[in-house]
């Protein structure tokens, strides 16, 4: 606005509202033109669809036939009805539980003790640490579980020869229904290196004032780190936190990998999302698995407001914004 | 002399400090560091093992006795034949000994030092023997991955795929974040929260009637669903842009304003030239998004083999090679060559994308 107003005065001297407000409403008018692309997909690929989706789950339609009117039926609640009692739903979402229950406080703890380290005055050659911490999260995830699926191999991998070092039997990983996820932690603990940059962001913009002072006041190491550091970057741990639970629950390509569909061993690594591929593309089961798919929207939804708003109180934003 | 010691005392106190100082520096450095290259190892090692095992023959693997380092029998030409190498305990000592005959309980060796030497006989199970090795690397994987799956092929569709898709993001997003960033917009901050709430918008909410869409226009088995929607930008990289955007100062493309320019002029004459860095990173972070990105193409293509991008072609062999350690592998290897040779180039502009995206939010 300001900026429109200062042209126009510039620009000629003798300029009425009237002319501003034309001026402003051209220009708003291209700001829609520039924003088309995104308003255009945003109606074509995302709230159409997601209406779609709500349509679809009160339907019986299966994806082996066209998609066109007496080809399926309307069933009311029938789907969501036996969502409640299918027992494979519910193991995919103890395995996705499960998951997330070790992934989520991992993801907060691990990358943070990583960025402290990089960011450490004390650790020599501080650059390329960082780049090689980073490293595994370029790959694709595909080779990844490739690599993971050989070093924890019971036999082969080097994990249990290192355990066997030291005396420890190693669990067969991913033949051992109870350490399957475990062992799919592992494989997404390898990525931390994204958390990792923007904890170290977070942890390179505290002001060295704020620090020097608690130390001059007589604080330890330990009492400036509880009290100054981690509620000045508590925003972006807050950041690794939401998305750390979105991600638990889209959490799909290893378990594809190592388990298949069926989510080997014994459905151990049935995780939600690969239930929901499963219904939707194996079984084309379309209908019902748009159940599982607004089940999904809603959880990620709750997930994310609650945070958001458990987060409005208990983050520290600089300077009062937001 | 008497005066002195208590004139000395703080001074040797001080003395004692910086010595103490100099001391505890270097060795904080020391324990730090050692620490970083003791989790980098751990961090490292599944890297050093799918390197040491594309490298290394599978019957080594399961070989008794075999080092872990990629190696290779050592034998001993005698007579044309290659005898295998062993370190026979002689008298105390271990010898390096060809072996002639194998029998269950004692064998024959050929001392390779002096073969005229004759037969030496020896009593003892040669097969609890530890075999010479010597460091050796194999192409056999990489030659036999390279074979069984069309790399080329799987290459050639990734980066067309990554050109395309990222040319129709830069595009999108650049326009998209452009509008956000300088024009006034009838309730623009409530269309800029729609938009970051679609980053958490998870694709299973919205891939079932896309499907049966573009299965109705006949696009599934094609790239194009893979493609188009790339030109209607998202949500992530708009975002980044418009951060970066609102940094660059007003003040240029007023001045180009008033010097005549239109939004486009403007936008391509100063504001794309501004935004190098965030531009630079959207299109890594995109380049990486396609090598990487499963679902939709799994979705999409199926059954199309010859449209996989390199993700989805290498895990259509995934289950085939898990017996097949050294294939598995040395596919792994090929795999990761491409994107970590272009994020060691490039690390510092990616590195910079990911900071503008988190730590603003």
């Amino acid at each position: 606005m300001i900026k429109v107003n200062r042209a126009s005065v510039q620009g000629s001297s003798g300029k009425t509202g009237s002319q501003t407000n034309r001026l402003t409403r051209r220009q708003s008018i291209w700001g829609l033109v520039f924003l088309s692309p995104w308003l255009i997909g945003f109606f074509a690929f995302q709230l159409l669809p997601i209406l779609a989706t709500i349509f679809l789950s009160f339907t019986n339609y299966n994806g082996n036939v066209t998609f066109k009117l007496g080809n399926f039926k309307f069933v009311g609640f029938a789907n969501y009805a036996r969502i409640t009692t299918d027992p494979n739903v519910l193991q995919a979402l103890g395995v996705t539980l499960k998951f997330a229950a070790i992934s989520v406080p991992l993801g907060l703890v691990v990358p943070l003790l990583f960025a402290l380290l990089v960011n450490s005055k004390h650790l020599i050659g501080r650059n390329l640490f960082r780049t090689l911490y980073y490293l595994p999260s370029v790959l694709p995830v595909v080779a990844a579980t490739m690599i993971f699926n050989g070093v924890l191999n019971a036999q082969s991998g080097w994990i249990n020869q290192l355990l066997a070092l030291i005396h420890i039997p190693g669990p067969r990983w991913f033949s051992d229904p109870n350490w399957a996820v475990p062992a799919l932690n592992l494989i997404a603990l390898w990525g931390v290196g994204n958390a990792m940059i923007i904890l170290l962001a977070g942890l390179q913009n505290v002001p060295t004032e704020i620090l020097e002072a608690a130390t001059i006041d007589g604080a330890s190491g330990v009492q400036r780190f509880w009290y100054i550091t981690i509620p000045l970057i508590s925003p972006v741990i807050f950041y690794n936190l939401t998305l750390g639970v979105i991600n638990g629950f889209q959490y799909f390509i290893p378990a594809m990998l190592i388990g298949g569909i069926n989510g080997n061993p014994q459905g151990a690594t049935l995780t939600y999302n690969l239930q929901f591929y499963r219904e939707a593309f194996v079984f084309s089961e379309m209908g019902y698995a748009s159940v599982m798919a607004l089940i999904l929207f809603v959880i990620t939804m709750i997930c994310t407001t609650v945070m958001f708003t458990w987060g409005q109180r208990r983050v520290y934003y600089a300077g009062g914004e937001r | 002399m008497e005066t002195q010691p208590p004139m000395q005392s703080p001074g040797t106190s001080q003395v004692w400090k910086n010595l103490q100082n100099r001391v505890r520096k270097p060795a904080s450095k020391i324990g730090v560091t050692l620490l970083g290259f003791f989790l980098l190892l751990v961090f490292i090692l599944p890297l050093g093992y799918m390197v040491n095992t594309a490298f290394k023959l599978d019957t080594q693997t399961t070989a008794q006795n075999a080092p872990v380092y990629p190696a290779t029998p050592v034998t001993f030409s005698y007579q044309g034949n290659d005898l295998p190498l062993y370190y026979v305990p002689i008298n105390g000592h271990l010898k390096r000994l060809a072996l002639l005959h194998g029998y269950r309980e004692d064998s024959q060796f050929i001392d390779p030092a002096k073969p005229g030497g004759g037969v030496i006989e020896w009593t003892g199970r040669w097969r609890i023997l530890t075999p010479v090795y010597r460091f050796s690397l194999t192409w056999d994987n990489i030659k036999g991955a390279w074979e069984q799956v069309n790399f080329i092929l799987l290459f050639r569709n990734t980066f067309f795929l990554a050109i395309v898709s990222t040319f129709g993001t830069l595009l999108s997003c650049i326009l998209v974040a452009y509008g956000f960033s300088r024009f006034p917009i009838p309730g623009k901050n409530i269309l800029f929260i729609i938009l970051i709430s679609t980053i958490v918008l998870p694709p299973q909410a919205t891939i079932i009637p896309l499907f049966i869409l573009f299965t109705k226009i006949h696009w599934t088995g094609t790239w194009l669903p893979l493609l188009v929607p790339a030109f209607f930008a998202n949500a992530y990289d708009v975002f980044l842009l418009r951060q970066y955007l609102m940094s660059v100062p007003k003040e240029l493309d007023e001045a180009a304003m008033i010097d005549g320019a239109g939004p486009f002029r403007i936008l391509f004459s100063v504001i794309i030239p501004q935004a190098v860095p965030a531009i630079t990173a959207v299109t890594l972070f995109h380049f990486f998004y396609v090598w990487n990105d499963y679902f939709t193409p799994l979705v999409y293509l199926v059954g199309k083999d010859n449209l996989f991008p390199i993700s989805v072609g290498i895990g259509s062999v995934f289950g085939t090679f898990t017996r097949t350690p050294g294939l598995s592998l040395a596919t792994a290897t090929i795999a990761v060559v491409l994107p970590a040779i272009i994020f060691f180039l490039a690390q510092r502009q990616f590195t910079q994308g990911i900071v503008m995206t988190g730590v603003e939010k």
